[in-house]
C-alpha cells in the first residue's frame, strides 16, 4: 500500500517537472555539466584505453623489453646509461628460455625527403629481421628487413603507413629512393597501418637496418639501444628477468646496493603502467565531477526551497486531506530526484555527443562507446545528489503546520 | 444524551502573543450526533474557525478532551491525526482550496491516494462523487477553468468521496453569489438526507435558518445552543 502511495508521488513529481520544464532544465545545469563531462571523458578515455590495450596485444604478452635507464635525478647530474651489442650477444648466449632477442635503436626527429617533399618522422627505428614477427606488424607491400640488409649495412628503408601520403610517393613505393637526413635509401617495403596510441598515429615512422642506425648515431647509439626479447615461456618471466638483471649488473660492473642502469619491463607491466596513468586521469576527472555535482546539488536545493515556499498552500491542502509527514517528504524527495535524473539524462546525451565529436575530430580514435556502467553510475550519482540536497527542502515541506500552510498567501 | 459522534469537554485553545494570552477557545463543551446539521455563528474573531480546526484535527487543543467517533484524538501524534483527517473528516473551505495544477478529477482522487485506494477504484469513486455534485463532464477541467460555484462543488465532492464521519464547512458560501449559495445549500440538504453529518460556520442568517441546530460563539465560549 505504501509503495503505491510512493509511485504516485513519483508520477506527481514528473507532472510537476513538466509544468516547469524550462526552469527544471536550468536548475539542473550543474548536474548536466557534471554528468556530460564525465560521460564525454569516460567515453574518450575508453577509446584511448582500448587503443593502448591493442598496442600491447600486438606486442604479445610474452615480450620482455630491456632499455638503458637513468633516474631523472641522475640525469640532471649528467649520468648516462647504455646498452651495447656485446650485452645483446651475452644475453642471447648465456640466458636460457629466450626464443628470440632483437636489438633496436630509435632516432627521433629524423627528416625524410622524396622529390622535394619533406616530413619529420617521429623516429627512425634501426632493427633487424624478426622485428615484424615479434610485434605482429608486417609490411603491407614489399618486404621487411632481411638478414643480409644488416650484414652489409644496406641502405634500405621500410616506410611506415603514413609516409606515402606525406611524401606523395607512388602507390607501391618499393624501388623509390628517399633521403634520410640527406643520405639516400632505397624503399623496399611499406608497413601496414597500426592502431593509434593515445590518439596519435603510430605510422609516422620508418625502419632501417640496425647497423645503419648504429653508424648514424655513433656514440648516441648505445644510449638509445633497447632489446626486445621473446621468452619461450612467460610463466617464469620473473626468473628470466632476474637472470638478465644479474648478467647485466655483472657486465656493467654495478656494485652491490647500487641501482641498475637499465630497466627490464614485460609488456604486461607496461600495460599496467599505462592503466595506472589512466586511473589517475579518472580520479582527476572524478574530482572535477564531484565539484560540479556539488554545485548542481546546491542549485537543486535552492530551487526546491523556492518550490516549497511557492506550494505552501498546496502542502497545507494535502495535509488537510490526510497526507502524512512522510507522504510530503517523499513527494518532494521524489521531485528532487526526478529533477536530478532529468539533468543526468540530458547530461548523458550531451556527453555522448561531445565524445562523438572528439571521436570525429581524432580519426585514429576507435568507435566512441559510452559504457553502461558509466551511464548507471551517472544516474546513480544524480539520484544521490537529489536525495542529499532534496532532504532539507523536503523536510521543510513535511514539517509545515497545516493551518499556517492553508492560510499562506 | 450519552456519547455522541463528536464530544468536546472543556476544550480550550490559547495563543501566547507577546506575553498576552489570547483565549481563542475557552472551555467549550459540545456534543454532536450523527446526521446532525449544525450551524456555528458568531462575530468575527469569536473563535469559530479555531473550533473547526480542532474538530477537524488540524489543530490540537491547549486543554480539554476531544473524542471523535469513539476515539480520543486530543492526545494523538501527527501521523495518527493525518490518518483521522483522511478517514473521518471532509473539509470545505471558504476559498475552495483546490490543487491548482490538478484537474477536478485529480483533486477528488487526492484523498483516496492517501488512503491507499486502488487506481481503478478511486477513479470510479471520484467520478461518482463528481456526479453527485452535478459536475459530470467537467472532470477534466482545471480549477481556473471552473466558476466559483463549480469549484466549491469539486471541493464538496472531494470532501464526500472518502465518506467521512463529519463534513466541516468554514464559510463555504462566503465567496459565492446568492444564487450559487442556494445551489450549494441544496446540495448540503441532500447530504443530510443521505445520512451525513455537517457542521457549517456561517455569517448568513438564511443558512443558519436551514440548520436544525445553531451554536453561537462569543469570545471563545458557546453562549447559546438552539435546537429547532
Ligand atoms: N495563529 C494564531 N495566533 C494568534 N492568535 C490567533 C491565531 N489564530 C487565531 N487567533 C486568534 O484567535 C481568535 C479566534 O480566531 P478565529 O479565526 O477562530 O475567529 P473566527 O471566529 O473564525 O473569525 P472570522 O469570522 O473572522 O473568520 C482571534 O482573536 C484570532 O486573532
Ligand atoms: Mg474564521
Amino acid at each position: 500500500m505504501s509503495i503505491m502511495r510512493h509511485t504516485e508521488s513519483l508520477i506527481l513529481a514528473v507532472v510537476s517537472l513538466r509544468a516547469n520544464l524550462m526552469r527544471s532544465i536550468l536548475t539542473t545545469l550543474g548536474i548536466i555539466v557534471g554528468v556530460a563531462s564525465v560521460i564525454a571523458v569516460i567515453s574518450i578515455m575508453q577509446g584511448f584505453a582500448h587503443s593502448i590495450t591493442q598496442q600491447f596485444e600486438n606486442m604479445g604478452s610474452n615480450t620482455v623489453i630491456v632499455r638503458p635507464y637513468v633516474s631523472f635525478k641522475d640525469q640532471l647530474s649528467g649520468k648516462t646509461a647504455q646498452l651495447t651489442v656485446n650485452d645483446l650477444d651475452a644475453i642471447g648466449r648465456y640466458i636460457e628460455g629466450i626464443d628470440i632477442i632483437i636489438p633496436a635503436i630509435d632516432q627521433r626527429g629524423v627528416r625524410l625527403s622524396y622529390k622535394g617533399q619533406n616530413t619529420t618522422l617521429q623516429f627512425v627505428r634501426g632493427t633487424v629481421t624478426g622485428y615484424d614477427d615479434m610485434n605482429n606488424h608486417y609490411p603491407e607491400n614489399g618486404r621487411f628487413m632481411i638478414p643480409s640488409d644488416d650484414a652489409f649495412s644496406r641502405k634500405v628503408i621500410v616506410l611506415g603507413a603514413d609516409n606515402r601520403k606525406d611524401l606523395d610517393l607512388p602507390e607501391t613505393p618499393a624501388g623509390e629512393y628517399v633521403q634520410v637526413n640527406s643520405q639516400w635509401y632505397k624503399v623496399v617495403g611499406e608497413m601496414e597501418k597500426t592502431d593509434a596510441f593515445l590518439g596519435f598515429s603510430q605510422d609516422n615512422v620508418a625502419f632501417i637496418p640496425f647497423q645503419n642506425a648504429v653508424a648514424i648515431m655513433r656514440e648516441q647509439a648505445q644510449r638509445n639501444m633497447f632489446f626486445m626479447i621473446k621468452a619461450t615461456n612467460l610463466d617464469d618471466s620473473t626468473v628470466l628477468i632476474a637472470q638478465i638483471e644479474r648478467l647485466l649488473r655483472k657486465r656493467h660492473k654495478i656494485r652491490k646496493g647500487d641501482k641498475d642502469d637499465f630497466q627490464i619491463d614485460t609488456s604486461e607491466q607496461l600495460k599496467e603502467q599505462f592503466e595506472g596513468i589512466l586511473d589517475t586521469m579518472t580520479l582527476v576527472v572524478a574530482a572535477i565531477v564531484g565539484v560540479s555535482l556539488l554545485v548542481g546539488g546546491i542549485g537543486i536545493m535552492n530551487i526546491m526551497l523556492v518550490s516549497v515556499t511557492e506550494r505552501t498552500r498546496e502542502i497545507g491542502i494535502c495535509k488537510a486531506l490526510g497526507a502524512t509527514r512522510s507522504d510530503i517528504l517523499i513527494q518532494f524527495l521524489a521531485e528532487a530526484v526526478a529533477l536530478c535524473l532529468l539533468g543526468g539524462l540530458v547530461g548523458i546525451a550531451i556527453g555522448f555527443g561531445l565524445g562523438k565529436m572528439v571521436g570525429a575530430l581524432v580519426p585514429s580514435l576507435p568507435e566512441i562507446v559510452v559504457p553502461l556502467w558509466a551511464i548507471l553510475l551517472s544516474l546513480g550519482f544524480s539520484s544521490a545528489v537529489g536525495v542529499l540536497f532534496g532532504i532539507v527542502p523536503a523536510s521543510k515541506a513535511a514539517n509545515l503546520d497545516p493551518i499556517q500552510a492553508l492560510h499562506y498567501e | 444524551m450519552s456519547e455522541g459522534l463528536i464530544s468536546l469537554s472543556n476544550v480550550s485553545r490559547f495563543y501566547e502573543m507577546g506575553g498576552e494570552t489570547i483565549k481563542a477557545l475557552d472551555g467549550v463543551d459540545l456534543t454532536i450526533n450523527k446526521n446532525e446539521y449544525v450551524a456555528v455563528i458568531g462575530a468575527s474573531g469569536s473563535g469559530k474557525s479555531t473550533m473547526m480546526n480542532i474538530l477537524g484535527c488540524l489543530d490540537k487543543p491547549t486543554g480539554g478532551d476531544y473524542v471523535l467517533n469513539g476515539t480520543a484524538v486530543s492526545s494523538m501524534a501527527d501521523n495518527q491525526l493525518s490518518s483521522i483527517r483522511n478517514k473521518e473528516i471532509g473539509f470545505i473551505f471558504q476559498s475552495f482550496n483546490l490543487l491548482g495544477r490538478a484537474t477536478a478529477l485529480a483533486n477528488v482522487i487526492q484523498p483516496l491516494i492517501y488512503r491507499g485506494e486502488g487506481r481503478r477504484k478511486r477513479k470510479q469513486m471520484a467520478m461518482d462523487a463528481l456526479e453527485r455534485v452535478g459536475l459530470k463532464g467537467r472532470e477534466g477541467h482545471l480549477p481556473n477553468q471552473l466558476s466559483g460555484g463549480q469549484r466549491q462543488r469539486v471541493a464538496i465532492a472531494r470532501a464526500l468521496v472518502t465518506n467521512p464521519t463529519i463534513i466541516l464547512a468554514d464559510e463555504p458560501t462566503g465567496n459565492l453569489d446568492s444564487s450559487t449559495t442556494v445551489e450549494i445549500l441544496a446540495l448540503f440538504d441532500d447530504l443530510i438526507k443521505n445520512g451525513h453529518t455537517i457542521i457549517v460556520v456561517t455569517h448568513e442568517h438564511d443558512i443558519a435558518q436551514r440548520c436544525k441546530r445553531a451554536i453561537t460563539i462569543s469570545d471563545g465560549k458557546i453562549i447559546s445552543d438552539k435546537v429547532k
